[in-house]
């Protein structure tokens, strides 16, 4: 790693971390939506 | 010594989220997503909406994985070719190994979902059309034989099954209609596109049909694919227009790519062919019935 590159790699590693701490997010609220819709349907 | 330790500085750098959705080939994906919803929406059965949504995420993410392991494994296809040379992978903005890393991932988490939202049966025919796209058409068939698309395109035929299993829980005539649909239109569809990229191909050693038979043969091959489709009432419409273009591309003479006016035409009616046609399945299901 040369130190030319470690703002944009540094640059990068955030943008990725938000971008999967949105889809952590998004599954977790996806997972409890299945949970109750399967609750739902076989009840 | 100038555009390769640029490339190779790129690829050291964590590949972007902007080129990690290109990977999934995004274009492809919505007439996957498309014709997978509709194959869900034609079941008779009623489908919770959060599990149907879930569903169609699935066979979108699946999708993605497919097309993700694809550009892993041809990379150095890409690179040949003018149309895909600006991928994330020949173009050096990503490792090779991400990719293949991030396809696996996304194939599995796909089929663990859809196993977990709707049955068993759904996520084995999305595990084995992934299998399928990658395995035969693209590791197996694609470099091997004219036929690449003729046998490999089932591959893309699978989501209206994918979507009817998860609805249902079964597979029956109707879904396997849907399949056959689909696996009678892509040899059509590709060719058509193949004819008026077919140096592309030629340059990257593809033996798609117009580089091994020529533009000729293709022609036919493009006309005799497309008889057979004209199936049911609702379709006449669609495939007589399916077929005036297809005669169109069959008398056309031209052999450069700025001329081919009707190959171009025949690949986009294509999929407004398929978007129209799985429409009208769902419109006499809902609407009509």
């Amino acid at each position: 790693m040369t130190p030319e590159l470690e703002p944009e790699i540094r640059k990068r590693q955030r943008e990725r971390a938000k971008v999967t701490a949105i889809l952590l997010g998004l599954f977790v609220i996806l997972i409890f939506a299945i949970s109750i819709a399967k609750m739902t349907v076989n009840r | 010594m100038t555009s390769l330790p640029i490339s190779q500085d790129a690829a050291s750098l964590p590949a972007s989220p902007r080129d990690l959705f290109a990977l999934t080939k995004p274009r492809v994906m919505s007439l996957v997503v498309f014709t997978g919803l509709c194959g869900l929406l034609a079941a008779p059965v009623y489908v919770h909406p959060v599990l149907a949504f879930a569903a169609v995420l699935c066979i979108a993410l699946g999708a993605g994985a497919a097309g993700a392991l694809t550009r892993w494994y041809e990379a150095d296809l890409d690179a040949k070719m003018k149309r895909t040379a600006s991928r994330p992978l020949p173009a050096g903005r990503m490792d090779r190994q991400t990719a293949l890393h991030f396809g696996v991932g996304l194939a599995c988490f796909s089929v663990i979902l859809m196993d977990l939202a709707a049955n068993h049966l759904a996520a084995a025919i999305l595990a084995v059309s992934i299998l399928f796209y990658v395995l035969v058409y693209t590791v197996w068939l694609k470099r091997r034989t004219a036929q690449n698309i003729v046998i490999g395109g089932a591959a893309g035929a699978f989501p209206p099954l994918i979507g009817w299993a998860a609805a249902t829980g079964d597979v029956s005539t109707l879904p396997v209609l849907l399949f056959a649909i689909i696996f009678l239109w892509t040899p059509p569809h590709f060719w058509a596109l193949s004819l008026f990229v077919r140096s592309d191909y030629a340059n990257a050693g593809v033996p798609m049909l117009p580089v091994v038979a020529g533009i000729e043969s293709t022609r036919r091959h493009i006309l005799l694919y497309t008889l057979p489709m004209i199936y049911g009432a609702v379709a006449v419409g669609l495939s007589a227009a399916f077929l005036i273009l297809a005669f169109y591309v069959a008398a056309n003479r031209a052999t450069e790519p700025k001329q081919m006016g009707p190959e171009k035409r025949l690949f986009a009616f294509s999929i407004l062919y398929l978007f129209g046609l799985f429409a009208a399945l769902v419109v006499d299901k809902w609407v009509l019935a």
